[in-house]
């Protein structure tokens, strides 16, 4: 009798802590949540309601004043188009070069490879900041100020690159070296091994550098603000900062409506796939 | 035969490393060295000039108190970053580590900033936090008049730091949710049948079996913040006044705004000391606190 009441008082005890978790992680999850939610109506908002005090939160009056001039006051479609295909290109460029040496420094016995392990560490450490301002000047130089390929060859090529490095070493590293022996045995070279064996083995290798690069890619901000003038080449984060009428002022609904229309496809494959973008991320270990 | 197999092979190791390691000198490593180079030097290329001033441009630096100003403006961000980050990441990682519905739901909702590009997060939480926005709306509803978080002196460097972290912390969340899976049940049950309370057991168990994640994870926001651009550049310029003027800006100023290279080229070389420093200070503290660390 008196274990039965302890039960039930310790279920409802739990049954309060339970709740008690609940309340505190919703309040812990409006900062994170609500600016997101607030981007996806604000969009249809009148200018006049964007400040209003007491805030809304739907819109009292429902407008596609906004969202119609997304498309008109900036070359947004074309920047949006820029970003697509930039981070396309960049995105692979970096699966391939990561894969490569990654593969290289996981399997392959070759003079100085701790020394060339080093130099990819020592690349970490360098913030771009600081090394744009010689990479300007020969950017400059080669007359590829305004173009897209240095904002190309430096993202998959420079710095950025040493953590789907590490990534694919890592990966490869935990492969079994007994797949290897049976293809060469049957005599394929290191290249047909790589290409037809391991590659294609490194799915969640690939999956965690490509969602990682593809979200740094089209994040890009700092490279292009330095090396683009036009705003026709600008990628669609720096083209958001550009939402102004004729006389300067700010249209608020509009840069709104054109901030969401940047966040949502990501946000809604993130949606469907959160457990591969969570599980992925975490592998790469770095912010995008 | 089995020599030349082996050295084939090396030129293939060499072949596949290449792009990268080229990549990381030849964009990383050489430019590097021709910032020292050009810290040596007044370089103002609208005028044509690029003359040898030794170590004078670093002399000015140690009198500038627009670059002590923004020397202290950095290690307070970072401070502040680091700390609330890695705090909030922690509660949140030891909150979801519980069975409970819902649990994958909320990580979701925790780590969405994270995909969200820093242009719009910070653009949406420049209208959240305007004089008349919709936080300071919030506050009138209880009757508190809020500050213009951004416009104010003594908030706006919090402020940034606050939506950075918000950006960010989902990131650093999920990797202790994965050093927490890893904690063994059995030294948490055996602590529980010795008869420590669940506070005890998280301070001397749980804790101390995922500081080696706590260390990476502090140095990988500790070099992140050092590079902060996106929200300076769209909420404060670096204002107002200098108050949000961190070294990573001021290096975009003195280059890009004022054209004063050598000089920016000699900040640059300050900013990677700062970096390199951090490192060098948390990596060897490691032995003090670091589990498993001797």
């Amino acid at each position: 009798m008196v274990s039965h009441t302890d039960g039930k008082r310790h279920r409802r005890n739990q049954m309060l802590t339970r709740a008690g978790l609940y309340a505190l992680l919703a309040v812990l999850a409006v900062p994170f949540v609500y600016p997101t939610l607030w981007m996806l109506v604000s969009g249809f908002k009148p200018i006049d309601e964007i400040f209003r005090v007491p805030p809304t939160l739907l819109p009292q009056q429902w407008t596609l004043d906004g969202v119609s001039k997304v498309f008109t006051v900036t070359p947004f479609a074309r920047q949006y188009f820029n970003s697509l295909y930039l981070s396309v290109v960049i995105t692979v460029g970096t699966v391939a070069v990561g894969a490569l040496a990654g593969y290289a420094f996981a399997r392959i016995r070759f003079p100085g490879a701790n020394f060339l392990f080093l130099v990819l560490i020592s690349g970490i450490m360098i913030p771009g900041e600081v090394t744009i301002i010689p990479i300007f000047r020969w950017v400059s130089q080669l007359h590829l100020l305004d173009n897209h390929l240095p904002l190309i060859v430096l993202q998959v090529f420079g710095p950025g690159c040493v953590v789907s490095v590490f990534i694919f070493r890592q990966f490869f590293l935990s492969l079994p070296v007994e797949l290897e022996e049976a293809a060469r045995l049957d005599g394929l070279g290191r290249l047909g091994i790589f290409l037809r064996i391991s590659f294609p083995l490194s799915g969640p290798a690939i999956a965690a550098v490509a969602i990682m690069k593809f979200l740094s890619a089209f994040n890009m901000y700092f490279e292009p603000l330095i090396l683009l003038r036009s705003p026709e080449l600008f990628p669609v984060g720096l083209g958001l900062t550009g939402f102004q009428d004729s006389y300067s002022e700010p249209l608020y609904n509009t840069q709104i409506a054109a901030t969401a229309l940047t966040v949502v496809p990501i946000l809604v494959v993130f949606l469907f796939a959160q457990r591969q973008f969570v599980e992925g991320l975490a592998r790469t270990g770095l912010k995008g | 035969m089995r020599s030349r197999a082996a050295r084939i092979d090396a030129v293939w190791g060499v072949a596949m490393a290449a792009p990268a390691v080229l990549g990381v000198t030849v964009l990383g490593l050489v430019p590097f060295g021709f910032v020292i180079w050009y810290s040596l030097h007044d370089w103002a290329p609208l005028a044509g000039r690029f003359t040898w001033v030794g170590g004078a441009n670093f002399v000015r630096l140690l009198n500038d108190d627009v670059m002590w100003g923004s020397l202290l403006t950095t290690l307070q961000f970072t401070g502040m970053l680091v700390v609330i980050n890695i705090g909030l990441a922690l509660v949140l990682a030891l909150l979801l580590n519980q069975r409970f519905r819902g649990a994958v739901a909320f990580r979701a909702f925790f780590f969405s900033p994270v995909v969200v590009s820093s242009v719009a997060w910070v653009l949406i939480w420049s209208y959240l936090v305007a004089a008349n926005g919709g936080i300071n709306g919030v506050l009138a509803t209880w009757g508190i008049e809020g500050p213009n978080w951004l416009r104010d002196p003594q908030w706006a460097l919090l402020t940034v730091v606050v939506i950075q972290v918000f950006k960010g912390v989902g990131m650093n969340m999920v990797l202790f949710l994965a050093a927490l899976q890893g904690v063994p049940a059995e030294l948490k049950e055996a602590a529980r049948v010795d008869g420590a309370s669940p506070a005890r057991s998280l301070v001397s168990i749980t804790l101390p079996m995922i500081t080696p994640t706590i260390l990476m994870v502090i140095m990988i926001t500790t070099i992140g913040s050092l590079d902060v651009f996106v929200p300076i550049q769209v909420l404060t310029q670096g204002g107002p006044g200098r108050s949000t003027t961190v070294i990573s800006y001021l290096l975009y100023q003195t280059a890009f705004l004022q054209q004063r290279f050598g000089y920016a080229s000699a900040i640059g070389v300050i900013l990677f000391l700062v970096s390199l420093l951090f490192a060098a200070l948390q990596w060897g503290s490691r032995k003090r606190w670091v589990h498993d660390e001797v």
